[in-house]
């Protein structure tokens, strides 16, 4: 491999509640294909330090990403076995999240970027969740993605790097948000999403029948704030009946909620998938699922009988790479840095900052 | 009268979404620069559905269209216009008081508005961000309709009353 075709990136992570910082080199082999290789990945979630507050809190978030990220990024340069000298580039997100960890994240990387001369890549955190197949899977443009999170629920057309077309996204909550508040309905801990689908595993999805937002309708937008409330009253009227939730309600309540978001996941997708198909080119078809609800199982089982159906393969990244990490951000500094996109030290970090306003000023 | 004596609250059936909607509307037409709007009322008793409302309606002046998202994710959205800016707060992840006084909203007053989901959260610290303030509980009433408090304090005294005419007795 030439240097030409190899490019080695830190990528720091501080927009919600994880500290992160990996170390990732991209290659590109002689028939273009794609290539990633993680050399060091590290993740310190803050969920113990969150889980008193039954959420996450921005400036707790912001305290405890500057205490722990000079050691996570000396930590993940030294698994890597590299030095400062030995990075092609410097990446961090530099938004959407809550700013003031997008802030401390940015700072880092351009302290970092300063001292050892290498350029900055200033990374959209959706972009690193949307690329992260091509890292670990290799897969070429064009795509369908799905990113599904606490903050997001979103129907992208990906056509390259810094390209992405906008097909649907929520209304009203995010399909994650709608986890943990339904999750909270219940008491059933934090963080919400994984505890709902553990308590959801011995219930009964048919014993409810809630309303399924947005099903059926044209185009590809979610809602979930309606279903959030059904979920509500259906809450409170069990409890009216008999005193409180059985074991059982809350399981069958839990089974029931995410049936429906499931139902309502694949009816939006479908669309989807017809609205793109013949943008696809000759090769196959691929939809991509990514962001922390990815790593739903009853979600992926259904999405992945929807994928077939309509002649698409499924692709997700593997559970680690879901939520929240640094190899993401390296990985999208890294294909951005090929393309020769870098950023001024004078980057600003943004609370928000929609993927379909990212341009690309190279074809790719 | 003193500023911070609030009026009598005033009484509004919300029937539908679109009557939501509306009184989003009818804000955005009143608010002014260091005003707070709190709202309060449980998970899917419409706050966010109003707090858009207002907020797109406010932005639309300017023709300006952007979504308005929950901003439970991220605790704070800010929108721009020429006029004032926007801060959409959601504290119903925050469970520490002492939390709300880190998130700046205090400078925010100086040219901006804010809209508080969840205020209650945050122990009388959103209540001590301004005396003109306008305080709307929302509640579920049967199929779909909502019921609206609105208690004025401060300059919100003498704006209320042209809102609330628009709905007749409630």
């Amino acid at each position: 491999m030439t240097s030409a075709r190899a490019h080695l990136v830190l990528g720091i992570e501080t927009s919600c509640d994880e500290t992160a910082a990996a170390v990732v080199r991209r290659t590109v082999a002689p028939d273009g294909a794609v290539r990633g290789e993680i050399l060091s990945n590290v993740v310190l979630s803050q969920v113990e330090e969150h889980a008193p507050y039954g959420g996450v809190v921005p400036e707790i978030a912001a305290r405890a990403h500057v205490e722990h990220l000079d050691r996570l990024t000396a930590q993940a340069l030294a698994e890597a076995g590299v030095g400062l000298g030995d990075l092609d580039g410097i990446a961090a997100t530099s938004g959407p999240g809550l700013i003031g960890g997008v802030i401390v994240g940015l700072m880092t990387a351009k302290g970092l970027a300063f001292a050892s001369g290498k350029p900055l890549i200033a990374v959209n955190h959706l972009e690193g969740h949307a690329l992260t197949v091509r890292m670990t899977h290799g897969i070429p443009f064009p795509y369908l993605l799905l990113l599904v999170s606490g903050g997001h629920s979103q129907l992208l057309f990906v056509s390259g790097v810094g390209r992405f077309e906008l097909l649907g996204s929520t209304v009203d909550d995010a399909v994650g948000e709608a986890f943990d508040k339904v999750a909270k309905l219940m008491n059933l801990g934090f963080p919400g999403g994984p505890a709902l689908e553990r308590t959801a595993e011995r219930g009964d999805p048919k014993r409810f029948s809630l309303p399924r937002p947005m099903f059926g309708r044209a185009g590809c937008d979610f809602s979930f704030s309606g279903l959030k409330t059904a979920v509500r009253l259906t809450v409170e009227r069990e409890k009216e009946k008999s005193g409180g939730l059985t074991e059982e309600d809350k399981a069958d309540i839990a089974a029931s909620f995410q049936a429906t978001v499931a139902e309502v996941v694949a009816d939006r997708v479908r669309h989807a998938m017809a609205m793109v198909k013949p943008e696809m080119g000759a090769g196959p078809c691929r939809l991509v699922v990514a962001g922390g609800v990815a790593a739903n199982r009853a979600l992926r089982a259904r999405l992945d009988g929807e994928a077939r159906t309509a002649g698409f393969e499924l692709v997700v990244p593997p559970f680690g790479l879901c939520t929240d990490n640094g190899a993401m951000i390296a990985w999208a500094g890294a294909e951005r840095l090929a393309l020769g996109l870098v950023d001024g030290l004078d980057t600003a970090p943004r609370a928000r900052w929609p993927l379909s306003s990212l341009q690309s000023p190279l074809s790719n | 009268m003193s500023p911070d004596s609030p009026d009598k609250p005033a009484y509004i059936s919300l029937p539908d979404q679109a009557a939501t909607q509306d009184l989003g509307r009818r804000l955005a037409r009143a608010v002014r620069v260091g005003d707070v709007i709190t709202l309060r009322g449980d998970l899917g008793a419409g706050k966010t559905t109003l707090a858009r409302a207002l907020v797109q309606a406010v932005l639309a002046v300017h023709g300006i269209e952007e979504d308005v998202p929950s901003p439970t994710f991220t605790l704070v959205q800010t929108y721009e216009t020429p006029d004032l800016a926007l801060w959409h707060v959601d504290l119903y992840r925050i469970d520490e008081p002492d939390e709300v006084r880190e998130l700046g909203l205090d400078d925010a007053l100086d040219d901006g508005v804010i809209l508080v989901e969840w205020p209650e959260q945050g122990g009388g610290a959103i209540e001590a961000l301004s005396p003109d303030r306008l305080d709307i509980s929302l509640s579920l009433m049967g199929e779909g309709g909502r019921a609206a408090r609105l208690t004025a304090h401060g300059g919100w005294v003498e704006r209320l009353p042209e809102i609330v005419k628009a709905y007749g007795n409630g």
